[in-house]
C-alpha cells in the first residue's frame, strides 16, 4: 500500500506536522496497538467458533483488506501454530456499478492460494459500509470453488448498510454519517483507523465501501 | 480523472504510450480471469456488443466472441452469408440500424481500410477494429505485444523482425506503430514486391532479406502468405517463395538464443514457416491465441465501461 506523503510523521509524537496527505480533519480513531489486539481477539473468535484453524483461508479484499489478512494470519499462526493461507480478491469486475460509473479503474490480481472447495473462508475486509463490496467479493469468491462457509471480518463497521451483510468478526463497530470516510491506513507502526469529512480532499488508500 | 479513456479502438496511430500500458495491464488481469475454473465475470452484464464480419474470419471472430461472453455481455454476431451483408446493403445503413439497436459495442472486420472509422463517426456505440482492409488490426499487436511481454521482462530495447507480405499486412502496420511505442526496435522484411513503396515511412529498418533481419533479433513474427490477396502478382512461386523468405530451424539459428517466434495464424506450414519451427519450443503461436481472449476482453471492457457515454 502506498500513502501519499511520510506517514511515520503520524507516529512520531503528535508535535509532528501531518504529513501532505493527511488533513486537519482526520482524527484517529484507533491507533495501531488497538487495531492489532483487537485482531488478536478477532483470531481468538474465529478458532473458538470453528473450534481450530481446520481448511481455515483467509481472503483480503482488495486493496485495503489484504494487510489486515496478513495480521489476523500472524495472530492466527501465534494461536494455533499453523500457517494460514491468505489470498486476495480484487472486486472492480463484480460491482454492481462496473460498467457505468467507474472511470476505467483499474483491475488488480485476484489471488486464491488453494481450491475453495469446501473450506472455510474468512473474508476480510478493512472497513464495511454499504455491504456492496462485500456482496461482490462473496460473488467473487463463488467463482473459484464452493466453500463450506464464508465469514466476513473488519476493521470498523461504520453502519450505513445498503445489503444486507453483516459482519461475523469486528475490531470496533461505529455509527457514522454518509458526510464522514473511514480508512484504514498502513504504516511502519501498524494499521490505524481515520475518520476525517467525506469532503476531504485525500484519498489514502482503496476505497472503504 | 487523468486515466486515459478508450471510447473507441481504431487504430494503434495516435494511441500514446500510457493507454497502450493501460490496455495491456488490464489484458493480465483478464489472463487470469481466463485460467480459472468459472472462466465468466459479471461485469458487461445486460451491455450489448455486435460482432461484424465483412470479411471470413473464424479465429478472430471466436476470440472476441468468446471475450464478450466471458464479460456476461449479450453478444450477437452479425455478418455471414444469410444476411444483409450480403444482400447489398450500405455499411451506413447498417450503421443506422445497429444504432437503433442500442448496440454498446460494435466490432467490425472489413476488407475497406477506414471501415472502423467510418462507423465511428456515425454511431453512438464504441467501435472496435478488428481489421480494416489494409489499414489496421489493433487488437492483434497489442496481443502480440502482451504475448512478448509475457516471455521478456520488458519490451524495452527488443529487436522484433517482421517478416512477409509487409505491403499488405494490416497486421505489420499495427504492429510497426505499436512496438515502437513501447520502445522496441522493428526491422521489416520481404520481398521488394511485397515491401511499401516509401518503407521509410513507417519509421522501422526494412529488409529484401530475411537472413539480415532476423540476425540477434529477439522475436521473430512470420505475417502469413495471403494467397487469396496475392494471385501470383508478387513472388513466381510459393515454392521459391518458401526458399527465400520461410523460417527454417537452420534460418532461427541466426536470432537470439532465447527468440520466440510468433504468427498471427492461420499458418500456411511449409510456406513462411517450416513445420518444426512452428510446431517448436520456440514457437509461442498458441500463446498468442490465448493472449487474444484476455486483450480483447480488455478492449471491449475499456470500450464498454467508459463513463458518460450516453446510449439514449
Amino acid at each position: 500500500m502506498e500513502i501519499c506523503g511520510n506517514p511515520r510523521s503520524l507516529t512520531e509524537g503528535s508535535t509532528a506536522e501531518p504529513a501532505a496527505c493527511y488533513t486537519a480533519a482526520m482524527r484517529e480513531l484507533l491507533d495501531a496497538d488497538s487495531v492489532s489486539r483487537g485482531l488478536r481477539r478477532v483470531a481468538g473468535e474465529i478458532v473458538e467458533r470453528a473450534r481450530g484453524v481446520e481448511g481455515l483461508v483467509l481472503v483480503g479484499v482488495r486493496r485495503g483488506g489484504i494487510p489486515v489478512a496478513r495480521e489476523l494470519a500472524r495472530w492466527l499462526k501465534e494461536l494455533e501454530g499453523h500457517d494460514i493461507p491468505v489470498g486476495s480478491v480484487d472486486i472492480t469486475l463484480y460491482r454492481d456499478d462496473a460498467a457505468t460509473a467507474l472511470p476505467n479503474p483499474r483491475i488488480g490480481p485476484s489471488e486464491i492460494p488453494c481450491a475453495l472447495e469446501g473450506r472455510h473462508v474468512v473474508l476480510v475486509d478493512d472497513v464495511v459500509f454499504t455491504g456492496r463490496t462485500v456482496r461482490a467479493a462473496i460473488d467473487a469468491l463463488m467463482d473459484y470453488g464452493r466453500p463450506r462457509r464464508i465469514e466476513l471480518a473488519a476493521v470498523v463497521d461504520r453502519g450505513g448498510r445498503e445489503l444486507p451483510m453483516q459482519p461475523d468478526y469486528v475490531v470496533k463497530t461505529l455509527e457514522v454519517g454518509r458526510d464522514t470516510r473511514v480508512d484504514v491506513i498502513e504504516d511502519g507502526a501498524g494499521l490505524h483507523a481515520f475518520v476525517q469529512p467525506m469532503s476531504a480532499p485525500s484519498v489514502p488508500l482503496g476505497e472503504s465501501t | 480523472m487523468s486515466e486515459p479513456q478508450l471510447k473507441h479502438l481504431l487504430g494503434i496511430e495516435g494511441m500514446d504510450r500510457e493507454t497502450a500500458l493501460r490496455i495491456l495491464d488490464t489484458s493480465s488481469a483478464f489472463l487470469e480471469i481466463t485460467r480459472r475454473p468459472v472462466r465468466k465475470v459479471p461485469t458487461l452484464r445486460g451491455k450489448t456488443i455486435i460482432n461484424m464480419f465483412y470479411e471470413a474470419s473464424t479465429r478472430t471472430r471466436t476470440s472476441f466472441e468468446l471475450a464478450g461472453k466471458r464479460l456476461s455481455a449479450d453478444l450477437v454476431n452479425f455478418g455471414g452469408s444469410s444476411t444483409s451483408v450480403s444482400k447489398g446493403e450500405t455499411l451506413r445503413y447498417t450503421a443506422a440500424t445497429l444504432d437503433a439497436m442500442h448496440a454498446d459495442v460494435i466490432v467490425i472486420r472489413h476488407r475497406a481500410s477506414g471501415a472502423a472509422q467510418y462507423l465511428a463517426d456515425r454511431t453512438r456505440a464504441g467501435i472496435v477494429n478488428a481489421g480494416d482492409g489494409m489499414h489496421e488490426h489493433p487488437t492483434q499487436a497489442l496481443l502480440d505485444a502482451f504475448t512478448i511481454r509475457q516471455h521478456k521482462p520488458s519490451l524495452e530495447g527488443l529487436t522484433v523482425a517482421i517478416c512477409g507480405d509487409i505491403a499488405h499486412s494490416r497486421v505489420a502496420r499495427s504492429n510497426a506503430l505499436l512496438l515502437p511505442l513501447l520502445v522496441a526496435r522493428v526491422r521489416l522484411a520481404g520481398p521488394r514486391t511485397m515491401l511499401p513503396p516509401v518503407p521509410e515511412a513507417l519509421g522501422c529498418e526494412v529488409y529484401d532479406r530475411l537472413e539480415p533481419a532476423i540476425e540477434g533479433a529477439d522475436v521473430v513474427m512470420m505475417l502469413r502468405i495471403q494467397l487469396e490477396r496475392m494471385k501470383g502478382a508478387s513472388f513466381s512461386t510459393l515454392r521459391e517463395y518458401s526458399r527465400v523468405f520461410g523460417l527454417t530451424r537452420e534460418r532461427l539459428e541466426r536470432t537470439h538464443p532465447d527468440a520466440i517466434v510468433m504468427h498471427p495464424g492461420p499458418m500456411n506450414r511449409g510456406v513462411e514457416i517450416a513445420e518444426d519451427v512452428a510446431d517448436g519450443p520456440r514457437s509461442v503461436v498458441l500463446e498468442q491465441v490465448e493472449s487474444g481472449v484476455a486483450v480483447r476482453m480488455a478492449v471491449l471492457y475499456l470500450c464498454a465501461s467508459e463513463p458518460g457515454q450516453s446510449r439514449e
